[in-house]
């Protein structure tokens, strides 16, 4: 195994409130040593990190990876190198493959395609019903054993509360938290886009901001009732916010991100049917999007997550309402994070706290610091690179991106990945 | 939308997808264009040679017989060749990709479409996809827009009104679903209606109505006192069941146009439809057969204005005409 010295960097690891030039020292894919190497270390490799900074590998809470199923769209291959390139080294799976993560033999696959590729660890998300059918609970022990380090009913709704309720308590057994997309799909019906203004004027039928306050409260009511630690993914509005602040305030283990494109984008950027801002849940107002920041600012949201889902070409070439939903987001959460930093909205150790530190608690993994003895996970970048954003040069197999032509900063310069240089630009 | 999308690089109209982007001038150009189109109809040979050599397909992804009819008449008034395509019953069903469908029509040599589709923004997807020879004209998208049937409605006002500054217009019905009314309102605002009223419960009106230049009002009466114009929305009644409406008799009671509410109006006011028209729902067929009614020549000015279009489109105004 590599033998690194990582010298000269501007070196930021939230988890241990470091932030200072200092070096870093890897062997046999763990972290050996911060400032001096031990007597006698030889590095095989030296990477010169003057004026980058190095920090954990990203964690990314959510990310689409297509396989199994969906392999139209991309794989855990395709992905997993795009998420090397964004510095991103460990990221979770959303159940919803085909196979539905609802056993260890999907759990199994998953794992053994990441290894393949070796580039990011991948978590898988399981299943908390049985085919995400929202019916009958999954084997969650089973997961838990095989892998899993979250569950979760995705995008799907449970069938009516009674099965949430139960869902919750059984996986308060294992200890396990358990992810909730915030919506009542009663109120979505067939929106599309947030109901507003723009929904109005372009005859889009729209997602009330009412749709997530409502799931959110009786999601609370629920956590509070089973004692389930519940984790709120993909948050869009401001009253989302206040409720979860009040939850947290009130003591309730319950965490939040929301997708970093969110703090950036509004329902103004859907105008002309824009099929790249098509998007679950919806772009919602400038006041929500500024609830959002303040809310990532004070650490009500603790993490920021890419809720990366590419696409094929085809996807996003139909009428507005026909389009999928998403965007291929790995390769901005970084710079969209350091443009916060930028936006004078969070310091610099801040944001990387929010996709490091902040994410790996929500699943409660080692990953996102650099302890000794750590896994060699990290991303080391350059703050100062200003860069335009092509669609086509984008490593993920989805180039379905609204940022295309934005000027973005920070650039990864390097990943390692269990010791080993993953990316290298 | 894209502003420039629908105008040429000389501010020609190139597609007509909507009303949204195009200013009073080019409403006015369209309106005008019409009226030298209106006497066609009453002429032996019922034809001007303008789109002769054209080929106009209609791409019906829902149906509707009126508005087909209306615009395959006027593209036969203009001599264009017409083909009628029912595209929800062949090539999508089949699994072809909108794209697909429109490549093959392209590969036909067809010179324009007319869309009408289900889906909000769909004629602006073609419209940005097609072939750059091709024009694009929205036959109804959606809840988006119908934009030649709003121009027909002006067309039927300004007939009967020619001030739009003085006029105070009112608008009644299910403006949630309406793509005829978001047409309607923009293109009255644009060109300098006096006032424009919108009619509803609250259930068939969106909260953010007043972002598109309106008067909202959840009273028939109050909304409709003193208005010039009353134009009525037809209510689907798939939507008078279930949580929008309790009832047709209620909606009726509330929201009906009777005789009797006539005499809220301006004593000149006219009454207008886009058809087809729920008799004792929205309103007497005293009232839609009335002397006030012009709902008949809407229709009738339909094909002026769709010829309008269609030749303004195709770059051929009537002064080309040989």
């Amino acid at each position: 195994m590599n033998s690194i010295s990582i010298l000269n960097g501007r070196l930021i690891d939230p988890a241990a409130e470091r932030d200072e030039i200092i070096d870093l020292h890897l062997a046999a894919g763990r972290i050996l040593a911060i400032g001096q190497p031990p007597a006698g270390f030889v590095a095989e490799q030296v990477i010169d990190a003057r004026e980058r900074v190095v920090c954990p590998g990203l964690v990314d809470l959510s990310a689409h990876l297509r396989e199994p199923g969906l392999e139209v769209k991309a794989n855990i291959a395709s992905e997993t190198a795009a998420a090397a390139a964004a510095g991103i080294t460990s990221l979770c799976c959303a159940p919803d493959t085909d196979p539905v993560i609802d056993s260890p033999a999907v759990v199994e696959l998953i794992r053994r395609r990441a290894k393949q590729s070796g580039k990011a660890m991948v978590l898988p998300i399981g299943a908390i019903t049985q085919g995400l059918r929202g019916d009958a609970l999954s084997e969650m022990a089973a997961l838990h054993e095989a892998g899993c380090v979250a569950l979760s009913n995705g995008l799907r709704p449970f069938k009516n509360t009674q099965v949430e309720r139960r869902a919750l308590e059984y996986a308060v057994t294992f200890g396990l938290v358990v992810f909730v997309r915030p919506e009542d799909r009663h109120l979505r019906g067939n929106g599309c886009v947030h109901e507003g203004p723009v929904a109005t004027r372009l005859g889009l039928p729209g997602i009330p901001a009412a749709a997530e306050t409502v799931a959110v409260a009786r999601d609370i009511a629920l956590a509070e009732h089973t004692g389930a630690r519940l984790h709120f993914h993909g948050i869009s509005t401001a009253t989302a916010v206040r409720k979860i602040r009040r939850a947290q305030h009130d003591g309730l283990p319950i965490t939040a991100d929301c997708a970093v494109h969110q703090l950036h984008l509004t329902e103004q950027d859907v105008d002309g049917y824009n099929s790249d801002c098509h998007l679950i849940p919806p772009l919602r107002t400038l006041q929500d999007r500024e609830a959002l920041r303040q809310a990532l600012a004070e650490g009500v949201i603790s993490a920021l997550c890419s809720d990366h889902q590419p696409h094929e070409e085809d996807a996003k070439q139909a009428p507005f309402p026909s389009t999928e939903p998403g965007i291929s987001g790995l390769e901005t959460l970084l710079p969209l994070s350091l443009k916060l930093v930028r936006d004078g909205l969070l310091s610099l150790p801040e944001a990387i706290a929010r996709l490091t530190l902040g994410p790996a608690q929500v699943v409660d993994i080692p990953a996102g610091r650099l302890s000794l003895g750590n896994s060699a996970d990290i991303c080391i970048f350059d703050p100062e690179a200003d860069w335009v954003l092509d669609r086509e040069q984008m490593h993920s197999a989805g180039h379905n991106t609204p940022f295309h032509g934005w000027h973005l900063p920070g650039r990864v310069c390097y990943t390692l990945f269990e010791g080993r240089v993953v990316y290298q630009s | 939308m894209r502003p420039n999308l629908q105008l040429d690089e000389q501010g020609r109209l190139r597609h007509f997808l909507s009303i949204q982007g195009l200013d009073r001038q080019m409403l006015n150009l369209i309106l005008d264009t019409a009226e030298s189109f209106a006497g066609v109809s009453n002429r032996t040979v019922k034809k001007v040679p303008l789109l002769r050599g054209k080929v106009i397909a209609n791409l019906f992804f829902e149906n509707s017989t009126r508005t087909r009819t209306t615009f395959e008449l006027a593209a036969k008034r203009l001599s264009a060749d017409v083909l009628n395509l029912n595209i929800s019953t062949s090539a999508t069903s089949k699994g072809e990709t909108l794209l697909d469908t429109l490549r093959n029509l392209e590969a036909m040599q067809v010179d324009m479409f007319v869309v009408r589709h289900g889906e909000s923004g769909a004629a602006h997807f073609i419209a940005e996809h097609c072939a750059p020879h091709v024009s694009v004209i929205n036959a109804g998208d959606g809840w988006h827009a119908h934009p030649t049937q709003a121009m027909l409605d002006m067309f039927t006002i300004r007939r009967h009104k020619p001030d739009f500054g003085r006029l105070r217009i009112a608008i009644v019905g299910d403006l949630r679903h309406s793509r005829v009314a978001r047409s309607q309102i923009v293109a009255l605002n644009t060109l300098g209606a006096a006032e424009v009223r919108v009619i509803a419960p609250r259930t068939l009106m969106p909260n953010d109505m007043r972002s598109l230049g309106v008067h909202p009002f959840h009273d028939l009466e109050a909304g409709i006192r003193d208005a010039d114009v009353v134009i009525m929305l037809r209510l689907q009644k798939e939507r008078m069941e279930g949580a929008f409406l309790p009832s047709e008799q209620e909606y009726y009671r509330l929201f009906g146009l009777t005789e009797e509410r006539l005499d809220l109006l301006h004593p000149e006011a006219i009454v207008m439809h886009p058809g087809p028209i729920n008799r004792g729902v929205e309103m007497d067929s005293e009232v839609a057969d009335g002397p006030r009614s012009v709902i008949l020549e809407q229709v009738t000015y339909g094909i002026a204005v769709r010829m309008a279009v269609m030749s303004l489109c195709m770059q051929q105004t009537p002064g080309a005409e040989s």
